[in-house]
């Protein structure tokens, strides 16, 4: 799980040194800051089980175990992309891996996530389905929609909110009422659950193991909402605080609270892991990471038929 | 021993047992879809058929139930949506649009969504601006998405039954008015191909292109202009998306004149598609401007009053027709009144839908 977390954390890094080269040329958003509630919650996922996610996805993408060649090729827009090079960072998907995929429409993949979970209980499989998204999300007619029709039929769906406090550089203050919480919005829907510090994988790891179980015997569906915070731009790799839109001190409170940092200081007081340990990982990472960038730029763009290819099946 | 005839609600209730018996994958889902009116028909008996499991009521939140549905279908489920009136698919028009019509595309090709939406066109009865409208060029402008408009009770089953068995999204579109045509329908599976249309008549004179229920008036007017010496060429189109327009430019070649039908407003209806793909291929062999044979582009009125004023009927296609020949011709809208019951598809319809 601290292999995971730190990975997702690296991947991103690497990838935001070199959007400024003009290779990566479709929207991108990071998720450094928020690594722990993927790898939490994934941490209990098999490939079996199913996970959907929105615009804000490589952690999702990569702590469900989606390829990370393919994932690099396809914001490079190569043939070899996890989607041919046609979706680009927002459109991530590997189905070996039951990672469905993610779309930028914010709350469009909620419905079809439970609708995989639907099908899955048609069709008499065990698989539970994984649904991420954002604060934003929860204020889409498909999320109350959805969470109404999960509760209905008590289909074996987690929905994990990561609630990251901006949609794009709008605080929830100014979109949602003051002092309603998104978890309460779901438990009046139907669909019970935990506001959860985001930030702590541990914690992360227990609730989600907890929540998962009780889907997985029957419970219905659940409901995670993961306090965490989001260090860059909405969307691109720059750090934005000079826009004004954060409060005074947030980003400082949020950083003495990074996942990264939390985990690794804890594993190192536990004596589970050690400074030579983290450097042959950290030397590990770098050079699947540096296989994985020279794969894409290595890789053939799409050929021009390409363009008008699988427009139907 | 002549050939079987069936409703067109019944050849459409058929199509759907068929393909519920022969995959246990097809679902079926909708406002209604269950309950004792079935759809008008279309899906009365398949709950007792195929179980609560197979055929179900869902909650008022298309936009989410479509999403739904698109998900079932990328895991394996070939669901079938319907909504009693077109225009309640309008709130799930994102769905549509930009996940199911998108899907394959996007995720280079990896996953298909197999999900058939049935949509009912109204009209007639004071259905109104909200219960009567036909969309069709909407969701033809759209990649990734078929297009159907079947108009008589065989094309209604066996291009259902291509629907379902189709690994694409596919909007078919049903004309209340066709519910209760009667024609001949063979027993058993049978597909109508997408994408072809089909010569309804022979002529080489005009050809009249139309689709849904603008062919029944369509075929009307090819009788009628028949009496006057005028030999009409008529097709139907089955398919908006996809089109093989071949047999349409070949016939324009032959005809050198074209009036087209579109159940749909004027501005950019589909019969504007028609026209355009004629006007780049065959321009040469026009002997005269086509005609289009559309909607005003006006909201439906409810009062009988107007909509007598409002839909164009046979009367309209022979005068266009007749026009092209260099013939007289009136305006058929002068023989009627306001208070004439032109509301109603035949004298037995009584409403309410």
């Amino acid at each position: 799980m601290f292999r995971t977390l730190l990975r997702i954390r690296r991947v991103e890094e690497r990838l935001v040194a070199l959007y400024p080269e003009q290779q990566i040329r479709c929207p991108t958003h990071f998720s450094i800051g928020q690594e722990a509630v993927a790898a939490g919650v994934c941490a209990h996922l098999s490939a079996k089980d199913l996970a959907m996610s929105a615009h804000r996805s490589h952690a999702h993408y990569l702590a469900k175990g989606g390829d990370l060649k393919a994932m690099v090729a396809e914001l490079y827009g190569k043939a070899t992309g996890c989607a041919r090079g046609k979706g680009g960072s927002m459109h991530l998907i590997d189905r070996s891996v039951g990672f469905l995929g993610c779309v930028p429409i914010v709350g469009s993949t909620i419905p079809i996530a439970v609708g995989a979970s639907f099908g899955s209980r048609l069709l008499g499989n065990s698989a539970t389905t994984t649904i991420f998204f954002g604060d934003g999300a929860a204020e889409t007619g498909v999320f109350a929609e959805t969470l109404s029709f999960a509760a209905l039929h008590k289909l074996p769906v987690l929905f994990v909110c990561e609630n990251n406090l901006y949609s794009v550089l709008t605080p929830q203050s100014e979109r949602q009422p003051h002092g309603r919480r998104i978890v309460d919005v779901a438990a009046g829907l139907g669909v019970p659950g935990e506001q959860v510090d985001g930030q702590d994988v541990e914690t992360v790891f227990d609730v989600a193991g907890q929540m998962i179980s009780r889907i997985r015997d029957g419970g219905g569906p659940g409901f995670l909402e993961f306090l965490t915070y989001r260090y860059l731009e909405h969307c691109g790799p720059l750090d934005d605080t000079r826009l004004g839109y954060r409060p005074p001190g947030e980003f400082e409170d949020w950083l003495e609270r990074d996942p990264v940092r939390i985990e690794t200081e804890r594993l190192i007081a536990e004596k589970l892991i050690d400074a030579k340990a983290i450097e042959r990982l950290e030397s590990e990472l770098a050079l699947e990471i540096d296989d994985a960038v020279e794969f894409a730029q290595a890789s053939p763009f799409p050929e021009r038929a390409e363009m008008d290819a699988s427009v139907f099946a | 021993m002549g050939e079987r005839e069936l409703h067109y609600a019944d050849a459409l209730n058929e199509a759907l047992d068929i393909c519920m018996r022969r995959d246990e994958r097809v679902i079926l889902m909708g406002l209604g879809a269950p309950d004792v009116s079935g759809i008008f028909g279309s899906t009365t008996g398949l709950l007792e058929k195929h179980g609560p499991e197979r055929v179900f009521e869902t909650p008022i939140s298309e936009n989410a139930m479509t999403g739904v549905l698109l998900g079932a279908g990328l895991v394996g489920i070939r669901p079938v949506m319907t909504h009693v009136r077109q225009e309640f698919a309008m709130p799930a028009m994102e769905q549509i649009v930009n996940q199911a019509a998108k899907w394959h595309y996007m995720f280079g090709g990896q996953a298909s969504v197999p999900m058939v939406m049935r949509m009912i066109i109204g009209r007639g009865w004071g259905q109104g601006s909200q219960h009567s409208q036909s969309m069709h060029a909407w969701f033809a402008h759209v990649p990734g998405l078929r297009v159907l408009l079947p108009a008589t009770p065989y094309d209604a089953k066996g291009l259902l039954i291509s629907a379902i068995e189709d690994e694409n999204p596919v909007v078919i579109l049903e004309h209340r008015w066709l519910y209760k045509t009667f024609g001949p329908v063979p027993e058993g599976h049978y597909r109508v191909p997408i994408g072809e249309p089909n010569l309804i008549h022979p002529g080489k004179d005009v050809t009249i292109v139309s689709s849904s229920y603008m062919t029944l008036e369509a075929t009307k007017a090819v009788r009628s202009l028949a009496d006057d010496g005028v030999e009409a060429e008529l097709i139907d189109l089955r398919s908006i998306q996809p089109l093989d327009d071949a047999m349409i430019l070949e016939s324009v070649r032959k005809t050198g004149r074209l009036v087209v039908c579109d159940h749909a407003n004027r501005n950019a209806s589909f019969a504007a598609e028609i026209i355009t793909r004629v006007v780049e291929q065959a321009l040469d062999t026009l002997k005269a401007p086509p005609v289009r044979i559309t909607l005003p582009h006006s909201p439906t009125p409810t009062t009988r009053a107007l909509s007598n004023y409002y839909y164009p009927t046979d009367g309209h296609i022979v005068a266009a027709a007749k026009r092209l020949m260099g013939l007289p011709s009136e305006d058929p809208f002068a023989s009627v009144a306001p208070e004439d019951t032109l509301d109603v598809p035949d004298p037995s319809f009584t409403g309410p839908f």
